[in-house]
């Protein structure tokens, strides 16, 4: 790091410094990485080796934990990387080579044939439709058919149709067929298409090639592939999926009954060295397994699914997993900690009989409709070969080698990796990860940013002032979100008689990029000069459809949506009469609302191109180097005398790396960058201003003027009460550690730890309580890897895990491995049957009920020590409301969206990282400080951002100079002018919150678009007709 | 569409939510599918402190059997001091509407935060209980004709 630091200064490199980036991978993780390379500056070329990007996501259905359809959040990610101006999508492309250094790489791209023209295909679908050829679709897992001819998937970007060269007629016997070229009505079949080569010159390389699911046909004891009724849970994913091969009804992949009774197996294709090969947890599978059962007795039509899962050991510890599980079980998913040892036919039916060994080692047998394999995730043959021509290192078991301090470097300098790539990971990982990769990709082509990149210019906006509303009300089935329970063709039916609307047309997912497109030549074609969209928030999605409008020529406020999935078939899931009827209602508002909008200028504010980091910890230290190097001057505020937080006393990391000499190395490039203003003994009084503008007073007076900030405070560690029940005779014995306190043994070199006989740890002390539902993530790793390390000092040392379920989650499994292999014993306990620790003349006596052999175990140890909780700070709740974040009922911050934006705040300018997110390992903290600080660069690095059209608006005629307004404005934006005594706004101060509107006595004081008039046109018209 | 017949009447309730914390709270019910009776229409407004006692009175004239104000928790608004505008504001109307004769129960006001989806769905159900014990609303209603 300490390398960099003077690199922001080195201007000279300019002209040398390529300004674009690779991406190879067009999942979320590869389409993160682009869209945020993009936003700050850089050209990005996003190979992918498929006919649309979407990668893996696309293919699920719901998403853990919040339940989202991933379809309807990934989709305006996905519309948005496709429309990006500094985005060139290359679908259907391999990487051949890579040559070069840092800063100029030559990268060699080979785009395979399409065979049609993307340029005039119109995806009609006509020629899918008369393609005599059909194809397993491997979209849907193989469960249904495709055509030679096909569309990826409904809602796929580029939304252009591809020829699979390996089954179409023509290509492989020229002149036998040709059906597709004589009935595309655009011409846009070409059968002489070639594969043309790409030479890219970039500046660095972001690789995020994905995972494949592991394929169990090799594993006989599971009865893939032999009997029908047992699929993947991808497969699974699918037949859930509105847009798979059953629409979204559960069916059994062949009889296309609806399964009644559903077992899923866990840990197939993980966590096992003999058959599968591969001994890493995927991390993933056993909240996705949740996730099915969820779901799919949402799906089911009586209600009374009967879902079972069988498991090794629960892995919830993510942000809300703990919460999620506890409410599935209490909701009646059923959970069997087993392994199973074999899927049998059952004889009937083509059901299936699981045998397994239950917790009191009896045989059980019992039957199911639907065996649900949770398979692993795995690294795909494709990804090894590309990793080989990018010249960067695997491991043992084929991810991408990164390093714990430098979570998204490879072995090769200027190439990056992300998602599970690099070790198997969930979404939100994955997306932080990309947002990391994009930083790192970035920082090293600092003074090349907007070198490369091209300037969008809307065309000119219609004057729509003299015309009469002509409306278009889009509505949305989103799939089968808003369709299954509002009559969606009869609330389209309705908007038709509305007053002023000239259109309505119902979509299956209106945020499709090609109903988007659609939309825009609608919009020109009808000479629309509204429109209305119902179908989900308009905290999502209102920026896409205003974009829309743009293009089309139309200001983006002539726009409103009615909200009809999330407040409304969402809520009213078995009332679908009354939430058609509320449906209409939301539409006939918006329509009337959107009748009175008028056109609003765009206003922008100038950025204060500088950085504010509120802690100094692992996560606030990187995030402000990372800033730093980019050349934005960065104040660090640390409250504490010194810097360092929590990692000062951690002994190593779990791949076993030293964290002290890292930490000193940090604390130095901390201390001497240039770019980095250190406060100590100090922290934040007040907040004022938004995004691009902040103005933070700090407690020694100092007042920061800033455009951005991150909050990485950490969190502090649960010390047991001597009352609690935790407690554990910690404080009262002085062997009875915590794990820091061991780390701090091992810093210091403690010789008497290798004197010790017998250690006990227990674990999820305080974690995983009612009290404290969610699980701390580090301690099992953590734990094991302090047991390894005592084993080292004296081999012979007796050492007991006393555990509810060990999460050595990914490659962090190996250690737990190690452990076992080393004669460590692990006795399970439960939150029934607490280990009890008593004192007799000094020495500690544990008791626990060992499971497996039903029998007391007692235990008397030299030294106990506990794996206590990760503890939110209880101060941070001052911060958030200086910073208007929110905050989880467990007292960590909320993010704006757990799956897609797990570094932003849902206040604009504000990021986090690190523990007060929730607990996580040090090359995970790391990773999330570089993506706040990736995030926080695209604010920086523009000189102008949006800032707030709909201002509020004084009528001077009404106005009495009362003064009330500027009394309720909390930004000084209204004062009273002193030559005509009437109140003025400065509207580049003005926030557009209307108290000041509610507050005039004289109704002389109007919000733009939010007029007292409008509101009371809207609730009149929600009266009229209900 | 609603009949105002006795048997099968069915409450009528307005709601003004703050565009950052309570309207987030809605979509959050709604992500998390927490159900709620659908006797409710939402109308978005930027913050709690845009309503004022003037569109409570006007829902009530226009028909409605109940109003929900819902803001940011105290000290979370998203333009400073909003809510707590609001919350004065009410505190004086509550006065006037009992003057005037309106059922304590018909208006509320209540602060949901951007992760209580749950809540949200409580404070509907709640609201639309009461409502319904009042029965229909009749004392500032335009009868026209």
């Amino acid at each position: 790091m300490s390398n960099k630091k003077n690199q922001q200064g080195n201007t000279g490199a300019l002209s040398e410094v390529s300004g674009s980036v690779l991406v190879v991978g067009g999942g979320i993780a590869g389409v993160q990485a682009a869209l945020d390379l993009a936003d700050s500056g850089f050209y990005v070329h996003l190979v992918e080796k498929s006919a649309a990007i979407g990668g893996g996501m696309s293919q699920l259905d719901k998403t853990f934990p919040t339940n989202d359809c991933s379809a309807c959040i990934l989709s305006p990610k996905l519309v948005e990387c496709g429309r990006h101006l500094n985005i060139n999508l290359l679908t259907l492309s391999e990487l051949v080579s890579l040559e070069g250094e840092p800063g100029s790489f030559k990268a060699v791209v080979k785009q395979n044939p399409r065979y049609v023209d993307p340029d005039k295909c119109i995806a009609c679908g006509t020629c899918a439709e008369k393609c005599p050829k059909k194809v397993v679709n491997e979209f849907d897992m193989g469960l249904g058919k495709r055509k030679a001819i096909y569309l990826k998937y409904p809602q796929a970007v580029p939304l252009k149709y591809a020829i699979d060269a390996e089954h179409c007629i023509w290509l492989n016997k020229p002149g036998r067929c040709g059906m597709c070229e004589k009935v595309c009505p655009s011409k846009a079949i070409n059968f002489d298409d070639k594969p043309t080569e790409h030479v890219l010159e970039i500046g660095s390389v972001i690789m995020a090639p994905g995972f494949k699911p592991f394929d169990p046909s090799k594993l006989d004891y599971t009865g893939y592939g032999r009997l029908p009724n047992v699929v993947t849970s991808m497969e699974f994913e699918r037949l859930l999926s509105p847009s798979g091969p059953c629409m979204g009804h559960m069916e059994r992949p062949f009889d296309g009954k609806e399964p009644k009774k559903i077992a899923w197996l866990q840990c197939v294709g993980s966590r096992d060295i003999n058959r599968a090969c591969h001994g890493y947890c995927s991390s993933v599978c056993c909240m996705y397994a949740i996730k099915q059962a969820v779901i799919a007795r949402e799906h089911s039509e009586s209600g009374d699914l009967d879902a079972s899962i069988f498991f090794m050991d629960m892995r919830t510890h993510g942000k809300e997993f703990e919460e999620y599980y506890n409410r599935a079980a209490s909701e009646g998913v059923k959970f069997h900690r087993a392994r199973i040892h074999s899927v049998l036919p059952s004889g009937e039916n083509d059901n299936l009989r699981v045998r397994y060994a239950g917790e009191d080692g009896e045989i059980r047998y019992e039957d199911f409709d639907l065996v649900v394999l949770s398979v692993g995730l795995e690294m795909p043959q494709q990804a090894i070969e590309l990793a080989a021509k990018a010249g960067v290192s695997l491991d043992a078991d084929k991810f991408i080698v990164t390093d714990p301090f430098k979570p998204v470097s490879t072995s090769r300098n200027g190439v990056f990796v992300c998602g599970a790539a690099a070790e198997p990971k969930d979404i939100p990982q994955s997306v932080m990860e990309a947002s990391a990769a994009a930083l790192e990709a970035g920082r090293i082509l600092a003074p090349a940013r907007w070198k490369d990149t091209k300037k969008k210019e809307y065309p000119p906006e219609k004057n729509v002032y003299s015309e009469p509303p002509r409306i278009g009300v889009f509505v949305c089935s989103c799939g089968i979100n808003i369709a299954s329970v509002v009559d969606v063709e009869a609330v389209t039916e309705y908007a038709k008689t509305l007053p002023g609307v000239v259109l309505a047309q119902n979509n299956l997912f209106t945020c499709s990029q090609d109903t988007i497109d659609q939309m825009e030549e609608t919009i020109r074609r009808e000479g629309l000069n509204r429109v209305v969209v119902a179908s989900c928030t308009p905290r999502t999605h209102e920026p896409l459809f205003q974009e829309t409008l743009r293009n089309a020529g139309i200001n983006k406020y002539l726009f409103e949506m009615a909200n009809i999935r999330d407040q409304d078939s969402w809520v009213h899931q078995n009332e679908p009469e009354a939430a058609t009827e509320k449906a209409k209602d939301l539409v006939r508002v918006a329509v009337a609302k959107v009748r009175g909008d008028a056109p609003l200028p765009y206003n922008s504010v100038k950025v204060t191109k500088s950085a504010l980091v509120i802690g100094a910890g692992v996560a606030g230290m990187t995030a402000a180097v990372s800033l730093a190097d980019q050349g934005f001057p960065v104040t660090l505020v640390e409250r504490k005398d010194d810097i360092g937080g929590h990692a000062r006393k951690f002994y190593r990391t779990w791949q076993g790396n030293p964290v002290q000499d890292y930490l000193a190395s940090l604390v130095d490039t901390v201390k001497s960058h240039e770019n980095i203003d250190l406060k100590c003994g100090v922290s934040v009084k007040g907040v004022s201003g938004s995004v691009g503008n902040f103005t933070t007073v700090l407690t020694d007076g100092t007042e920061l003027k800033h455009g951005v900030s991150i909050i990485a405070v950490g969190a502090g560690s649960f010390k047991p009460d001597s009352d609690s029940r935790w407690n554990y005779l910690y404080g009262k014995n002085p062997n009875v550690h915590t794990l820091l306190e061991l780390d701090q043994k091992f810093i210091a070199e403690d010789s008497s730890l290798s004197g010790i006989n017998q250690t006990v740890f227990i674990h999820c002390v305080g974690s995983r309580v009612p009290e404290r539902p969610y699980c701390s993530r580090v301690c099992c790793t953590h734990a094991i890897d302090q047991a390894l390390k005592l084993k080292e000092l004296n081999p012979d040392m007796d050492i007991f895990m006393l555990y509810r379920d060990i999460r050595t989650y990914g490659q962090r499994e190996r250690l737990y491995q190690e452990a076992r292999a080393k004669g460590i014993i692990f006795i399970r306990y439960d939150l029934e049957n607490l280990p009890a620790v008593t004192e007799e003349g000094g020495n500690i006596k544990v008791t626990v009920k060992d499971p497996i052999i039903d029998a007391e175990v007692e235990l008397n140890p030299d030294m106990l020590v506990l794996a206590t909780a990760v503890r939110p700070k209880v101060d941070v709740h001052d911060l958030a409301k200086f910073f208007k974040c929110s905050i989880r009922a467990d007292g960590f911050l909320m993010e704006a969206h757990m799956k897609l934006r797990p570094v932003d705040f849902a206040t604009d300018g504000i990021f986090l990282a690190g523990l007060c997110h929730y607990p996580k390992p040090m090359d995970e903290t790391i990773a999330q400080a570089q993506a706040a600080a990736s995030r926080a660069s695209i604010v920086l690095s523009q000189d102008e951002i949006p800032a707030e059209s709909i201002t509020a608006q004084v009528d001077p005629r009404k106005c009495t100079g009362c003064a009330v307004c500027t009394e309720v404005c909390a930004y000084n934006a209204v004062s009273i002018d002193e030559a005509t005594e009437k109140a003025v706004v400065n509207e580049a101060m003005c926030k557009g919150c209307g108290a000041c509107v509610a507050g005039c006595r004289s109704d002389a004081i109007t919000l733009k678009n939010m007029g007292n008039e409008q509101i009371m046109a809207e609730l009149e018209t929600i009266m009229d007709n209900w | 569409m609603g009949t105002t017949s006795e048997k099968n009447w069915e409450p009528k309730i307005v709601a003004f939510l703050c565009n950052w914390c309570s309207y987030a709270g809605a979509d959050l019910a709604g992500v998390s599918r927490f159900q709620y009776p659908p006797n409710i229409r939402i109308i978005r407004l930027p913050c709690s402190g845009r309503v004022s006692a003037n569109m409570i009175l006007d829902a009530l004239r226009s028909g409605a059997d109940g109003v929900l104000v819902s803001g940011c928790h105290p000290g979370d608004c998203h333009y400073i001091s909003g809510n707590l505008f609001a919350r004065r504001r009410f505190a004086l109307l509550n006065n006037l509407l009992e003057f005037v004769g309106i059922e304590p129960g018909r208006v509320n006001f209540s602060w949901v935060s951007a992760s209580e989806g749950e809540q949200f769905a409580e404070v509907v159900k709640e609201v639309t209980d009461k409502v319904k014990k009042l029965g229909p609303s009749t004392r500032l209603v335009k009868r026209i004709g």
